[in-house]
């Protein structure tokens, strides 16, 4: 057989056949993850918005210290405020991780390199989820730091009145957000769109639900089996019963994983242009 | 290698991509050409997976696109040089290239030299970078994974005279060492000097493919003589179409058979010449003229040329 092949009558085009058969590895999904991460620090934009999980939570932390009063400088009080800010930038970061790809074109790198485009999906919802822990470590790190100069400042005792269960609860609701912001950018391929999307769902809908369940008894009632960010904003007071459970878990059915699912299979099957 | 086998796409009731099949060797530059929109781009994003196809398929080294294990290690591909995020430096778009196919971490500054990227140029950021520095990147994103096969597409617009020429000398050296590569462009002069076998494509249809030989060859023959009209008679005589060209005549006889012609009829000659590119050109003008609108850049291509 080698000999066959070996025959004089090389031409240019078999050179190359044997210029390599390397079988090559497969890209193992650390690289895809690390990749991915990589991507949204290394322009000034997406590192901004990183740095910005810091810089609002110090802001915020300045801001209890400054003008709440002696009796509110306690724990809670630092982690309720730094959160407002996390609960618009996470879900923000999580919609521009995918929506970059079709706003700023990348993805005809991207999946030219990495074809698998489930694998990208994974790879940034992974990252994102991971960012989202480590800035709300972050900002309850900031938080403590500030509690303890603010209590310091006010001439009052420091006050640790947050349990374990409570940073959980912050940790869930802000993790079903940063979800809502993924599941939006995945729907929409636009970072405006999913932008807006993510305001009108965070801002919009719960003044309206809110105004209907004011209005109209039945509705009331039915809010919590019909209204995720009512269960989602829920989480940050903690305390859920097993019917709280239960409805997050349905409305998040209805209005996390389906949009989700319907989106990513449209990204499989989508052209990138 | 790379083989398309009867590849089309539809969208809705128009069919971009008709029926399109032929083979890129490898150790030979296929060059793809057709006009704007003749469907060149969509067929090479359905080479590379990001569109799927309506019937017919791709292969590369003779396996789907989406079935190799690491693509960029085996095809280079360029489809928009500006299709990059606009706040990346050169040298970070080639880093992530470099750590996604898993190479070595010298390969970034290996293909900035390459390509002719200072080390400056690669510090600045892409939204500063001129249409030919990003072809350079692109080129050399391409490159990073010593593929054995490239897929560029327009790789040459917006590369200077000097550009172009080192663009094929980097493609013909390429295709030397046994690689297979496949360019499109939309000018006749491009293809023509870089590639060795050229696909003509025009609204979506293969209308032309073979070696630049046998395609410039199909264009016969140019001559002048003193008396037209006899030499039109003699050449129609022996079974040659003939047609006035200019100040001469156009026929698809080789110029051996009108020299032969010419001798035998006591017709004397001023001019006897291959018609070069002149029926190439013809059908990629009346390609062109079809879809109205490419006006200003089939003038540029007659200045090139």
């Amino acid at each position: 057989m080698s000999t066959a092949t070996l025959a004089p009558t090389t031409g240019v085009g078999e050179q190359v056949a044997r210029k390599k058969r390397t079988t090559y590895e497969p890209i193992p999904m650390r690289t895809i993850m690390g990749v991915e991460l990589r991507k949204m620090f290394d322009t000034r934009s997406g590192f901004w918005l990183m740095a910005s999980i810091v810089i609002l939570s110090v802001i915020a932390t300045g801001a209890v210290i400054l003008f709440a009063p002696a009796d509110e400088q306690t724990y809670d009080s630092f982690a309720g405020a730094i959160g407002i800010p996390m609960t618009i930038v996470l879900p923000i970061i999580a919609a521009l991780s995918i929506t970059s790809e079709w706003s700023q074109r990348t993805g005809l790198t991207t999946f030219t390199m990495v074809p698998s485009r489930s694998r990208v999906v994974v790879a940034k919802l992974i990252d994102t989820v991971l960012i989202g822990i480590t800035s709300i470590l972050v900002a309850l790190a900031v938080g403590a730091l500030g509690n303890v100069i603010g209590s310091q400042l006010a001439g009052v005792p420091t006050t640790w009145d947050m349990t374990v269960s409570e940073v959980l609860y912050i940790l869930a609701g802000n993790g079903l957000g940063l979800l809502m912001g993924f599941t939006l950018g995945v729907l929409f391929r636009n970072s405006a769109a999913a932008i807006v999307g993510y305001f009108v769902y965070s801002m919009v809908l719960p003044t309206l639900s809110a105004l209907l369940a004011g209005a109209q008894d039945w509705y009331a009632d039915a809010q919590r089996w019909v209204d995720f960010q009512f269960n989602q904003t829920g989480l940050f007071d903690g305390g859920f019963t097993a019917q709280d459970w239960a409805s997050l878990a349905v409305t998040g059915a209805a209005w996390l994983l389906l949009p989700l699912a319907f989106g990513l299979w449209r990204v499989l099957r989508s052209e990138v242009k | 290698m790379i083989n398309v086998s009867h590849l089309s796409k539809t969208y809705g009731a128009f069919r971009a991509v008709d029926d399109v099949t032929f083979t890129a060797h490898p150790g030979r530059v296929t060059g793809f050409l057709g006009p704007n929109g003749a469907g060149k781009s969509t067929t090479m994003r359905i080479m590379v997976g990001l569109t799927p196809s309506s019937s017919g398929e791709a292969t590369i080294l003779g396996r789907h696109y989406s079935d190799l294990p690491n693509p960029g290690r085996e095809v280079g591909v360029l489809l928009d040089a500006s299709a990059q995020h606009a706040g990346r430096t050169g040298r970070e778009i080639l880093t992530i290239a470099q750590r996604t196919m898993r190479m070595p971490k010298g390969r970034v500054e290996d293909m900035l030299a390459l390509v002719s990227l200072t080390d400056e140029e690669a510090g600045r950021r892409v939204r500063d970078y001129s249409l030919g520095m990003r072809q350079r990147l692109g080129i050399a994103a391409a490159l990073i994974g010593d593929p054995e096969v490239l897929i560029l597409d327009e790789p040459a617009n917006g590369l200077d005279p000097a550009g172009i020429r080192w663009m094929r000398d980097l493609l013909r050296g390429f295709a030397n060492h046994g690689g297979t590569v496949l360019l499109s462009s939309h000018l006749l002069h491009e293809i023509e000097v870089i590639a060795d076998d050229i696909v003509v494509i025009g609204q979506g249809r293969v209308v032309a493919q073979g070696t630049k030989h046998e395609l410039l060859e199909a264009a016969g023959t140019y001559v002048r003589a003193a008396d037209h009209a006899a030499l039109a008679a003699a050449l129609n005589a022996a079974g040659h179409h003939t047609e006035q060209s200019d100040q001469g005549l156009r026929t698809e006889a080789t110029t051996d058979e009108v020299g032969t012609v010419a001798l035998a009829a006591g017709i004397a000659l001023r001019e006897l010449r291959p018609a070069d590119g002149a029926g190439l050109e013809e059908m990629f003008l009346a390609l062109t003229a079809d879809t109205q609108r490419d006006d200003t850049t089939d003038t540029n291509a007659g200045a090139a040329a």
